[in-house]
């Protein structure tokens, strides 16, 4: 089987409170999940849920095969989790709890630990109440990516690292992808997504409301145009798929949906264009479309 | 009225800008706010429960003759001289009616307020939710001057509260004055001196530890004080909770001692204010040193021997000196034997050694409940792992969930054997040195003190069902111990139903030196315990992570 997580129609309440309604998430082997949303709309419940701590009321679900909640211990073997808020025992170490993570994960490859932990550039002798928010994610990225795992669950791993940092993980999740293994990275930061992930699933209220490669979203979405043109297009309000259409001494702007675009190419070819751009979208308009959209 | 004054000066000081107690009020504001239920709940629960006990005994002691028969009994028992005190007035009845709560109930008075102003401070200060506070405008003596002004001004209630309730049930305004006084300084004492403890340790729980063991400390030197002939030995008058019990409420109401308990407190405020300036937010005095760069920690049990095994050695370490302290003064009872009426009676009880041996028999009963304590903190740890998402982390990896809660309680079951056996041959070791028989004693009163085993193994157990279906009120576990210890001593005062004070499991522990053992009991309490532990984990088992 080449799904690596399937959730669907996953449901989960706190009290009154619906934090997962009806959420559908299919992972295949090999790829770098983008698990995009804003704070509160459901990203860590759902890791949550996928890691079997919390238990969901409804829906079916199963990760590399197992029932997390069922199979919790055998199937945490094989993954790691990089929890969105790291809090370390303030009694010790760094090094200590990389190493004790590590282990009860199944096993830690000294040598690679010791290339993370300078990779990222840790003192691992440092104890826990003294790291910075930005040094506490380090221990648990470096324990992570320091296991021998088929899958990587990542809860906005960095969200409190330097640029620096943030591309030395960027390199970190390429070989991890190169070499087959399977990350389910959640981030609200686009550009990191953009980055790396090879499908992106957009989450709002509790449920994916998007899902696919960045290419078939695109195609989803609008491309936004700006024309020089001769003469005043004429035709082009009527097109059903074209948005926000302002024309100004002869320069010309719209946001065009992708099944309109050969008409409304035509109509500009009809009034001579001069000079044409188009910008696909970015990921960061494809979220506020899904978010502006009340 | 002290409060009041205090409150000006930082009501004037915080319209300076830049002061570094702007923003004291605003804190004391939100201090009470956060604790609008709690911190009401403990000051009437105990003004009703000094009412309720002096209601229920006054009947009991109609004419002068009665209450000076009964005094001097207690006065002439040296257990219940060590573990109350005196009844410095046998005439007067609220004297003879409160004193079990006058010295008993100012050490209780004194841990909740060492509770509340660790919570305030140090806690605070650990979880990093100060930090969030003193980067606004808030001055940086301001977060310990309104804990500090918080337990003042919550002694102060119980002060009023608790003397309302004395004169609504009877007793002369001028005594349930000074005993409201009693109780309101323990309360401000102890409030400063966990105020200092919060400025030198970095966790928490070691602050409450140092607070916890100041209260142990001064209840020990005041039992040892009290047990001298005629008026308390000096070892009394060191001891906050001893400055209490000599105010005398109802015997005398010697209102000079209050300037002691005021005075100590005008020197611990500035000592913490001072150890505060001293040192960097979030710190302690005593600076961090480096760890290991590689661990040799691989498995959970190891983790919770790491993390636990702090507050064990604190606790081996108590229970060792309070047992040796306790256990070397038994044999001076006889001495205190004085009226030949005594002697007669206790000859017919069975001589002298039953004596001692109820003596030692009630020490190691208030070390059962004491150690039920612990159990209760031991195991709050398993809550505490899980609420600050240290548990999330352990239980994203292979470790299976109720393997780690078994890791925590095991300890707890283990840890308790431990602390009662150490405690019991420390108590053995002191009164076999006086009598000299020490292999004898050491080895009697360890089996004495291991028969509160079960006791406390159901106190770990009930945390345990708490932690597995209502985690959120695990901090309740405290309110269930201080209820029974409450049921154990005054249950049988207030002419309570059986089955009410059975419900306590400390009622079921044999009552050793001395008695035969009820091996029924005893497997019933295990059977409890092990039916508890089962329901406990069922619930851990099938809940969400919190």
């Amino acid at each position: 089987m080449n799904d690596v997580i399937s959730l669907s129609g996953v449901v989960k309440r706190f009290g009154p409170v619906v934090a997962l309604d009806g959420l559908d998430l299919t992972v295949t082997s090999g790829e770098v999940h983008a698990f995009l949303g804003p704070n509160g709309a459901g990203k860590t419940t759902t890791l949550r849920v996928l890691l079997g701590l919390l238990r969901a009321d409804e829906g079916a679900m199963q990760v590399l095969g197992m029932d997390p909640w069922h199979d919790a211990a055998a199937l945490h073997r094989r993954l790691a989790y990089v929890p969105g808020d790291v809090s370390l025992w303030p009694s010790l170490s760094g090094g200590e709890v990389i190493d004790l993570i590590g282990r009860l994960r199944g096993g830690i490859d000294p040598a690679r630990r010791d290339d993370l932990i300078s990779l990222f550039d840790l003192d691992p002798r440092k104890k826990g109440r003294s790291y910075s928010k930005g040094n506490r994610q380090k221990v648990a990225l470096i324990a992570a990516l320091a296991s021998d795992v088929e899958l990587y669950l990542l809860d906005e791993p960095t969200s409190g690292l330097d640029p620096i940092m943030e591309a030395a993980f960027r390199d970190c999740v390429r070989d991890l992808r190169a070499e087959g293994r399977t990350i389910l990275l959640s981030s609200h930061i686009l550009s990191e997504a953009e980055a790396l992930s090879d499908r992106v699933s957009i989450i709002r209220d509790g449920a994916i409301v998007e899902s696919g490669t960045l290419e078939e979203l695109r195609h989803l979405t609008r491309t936004t145009v700006v024309a020089r043109v001769e003469r005043p297009p004429s035709g082009l309000v009527e097109l059903a798929g074209v948005h926000d259409l302002h024309s100004e001494d002869g320069e010309l702007t719209a946001q065009v949906e992708s099944h309109a675009m050969p008409a409304f190419v035509a109509a500009l070819a009809a009034s001579g264009v001069v000079s044409l751009e188009s910008h696909p979208p970015t990921l960061e308009d494809l979220f506020l479309q899904h978010y502006a959209r009340t | 009225m002290a409060t009041t004054a205090m409150q000006r000066t930082t009501a004037d000081t915080t319209s300076r800008a830049g002061s570094p107690w702007t923003g004291t009020i605003p804190l004391l504001r939100f201090a009470l706010r956060r604790d609008r239920i709690l911190l009401p709940a403990w000051v009437v629960g105990f003004a009703a429960m000094v009412a309720f006990s002096v209601s229920a005994t006054k009947d009991l002691y109609p004419t002068i003759a009665s209450r000076v028969e009964a005094a001097d009994a207690i006065n002439a028992t040296a257990a219940l001289v060590a573990l109350y005190g005196r009844v410095y007035d046998p005439t007067s009845l609220g004297a003879l009616s409160l004193i079990k709560l006058t010295a008993f109930g100012a050490a209780l008075v004194s841990v909740v307020f060492v509770f509340l102003t660790v919570r305030h401070t140090r806690s605070e200060e650990e979880s990093g939710r100060l930090e969030l506070l003193v980067a606004g405008v808030v001055g940086r003596a301001a977060p310990l001057g309104a804990a500090l002004v918080y337990g003042f001004v919550g002694s102060i209630a119980l002060g009023l509260l608790t003397t309302a309730g004395l004169v609504a049930v009877g007793l002369p305004v001028s005594g349930s004055v000074a005993f409201g006084i009693s109780w309101m300084l323990s309360g401000i004492v102890f409030t400063a001196i966990a105020g200092v403890a919060a400025q030198l340790t970095v966790s928490h729980r070691a602050a409450i530890g140092l607070g916890v063991l100041a209260v142990a400390i001064a209840y020990v030197l005041r039992a040892v004080g009290d047990l001298a002939e005629g008026e308390p030995g000096w070892l009394s008058w060191l001891s906050p909770i001893g400055w209490s019990q000599q105010i005398r409420p109802f015997a005398g109401d010697r209102w000079w001692v209050t300037a002691i308990p005021i005075a100590a407190t005008v020197i611990l405020v500035p000592v913490a204010f001072a150890l505060r300036s001293r040192r960097d937010l979030g710190s302690g005095l005593i600076a961090d040193r480096l760890g290991p760069a590689t661990g040799r920690l691989s498995t959970v049990d190891a983790l919770t021997w790491r993390l636990q095994r702090g507050m064990l050695v604190a606790w081996l370490a108590g229970v060792a000196v309070m047992g040796f302290v306790l256990g070397s003064v038994a044999e001076n009872i006889s001495g205190l034997l004085d009226s030949e009426q005594m002697r007669q009676y206790i000859a017919i009880l069975g001589g002298e050694q039953v004596l001692v041996d109820a003596f030692l028999a009630a020490e190691v009963a208030i070390f059962g409940v004491v150690i039920g304590g612990y159990a209760v903190s031991a195991m709050s740890r398993l809550r505490a792992e899980e609420s600050s998402d240290h548990a999330e982390l352990l239980l994203s990896t292979a470790t299976r969930r109720v393997r780690w809660a078994v890791s925590h309680f095991g300890f707890a079951l283990l840890a308790t054997a431990l602390v009662l056996a150490v405690g019991g041959f420390a108590v053995g070791l002191g009164h076999g040195a006086s009598i000299g028989d020490v292999p004898g004693q050491t080895v009697r009163l360890t089996l004495a003190a291991l028969g509160q085993l079960p006791a406390v193994w159901v106190m770990a157990a009930l945390v345990l069902v708490i932690f597995g279906w209502l985690p959120r009120a695990v901090p309740a576990a405290w309110g269930l111990l201080v209820a029974f210890i409450v049921l154990g001593e005054f249950g049988a005062l207030w002419d309570l139903p059986s089955w009410v004070l059975d419900l306590s499991p400390f009622a079921h522990s044999p009552t050793l030196p001395g008695q035969d053992v009820a091996w029924g009991s005893i497997v019933g309490l295990l059977a409890v315990a092990a039916f508890l532990t089962v329901l406990g984990l069922a619930g851990w088992r099938r809940r969400d992570l919190s």
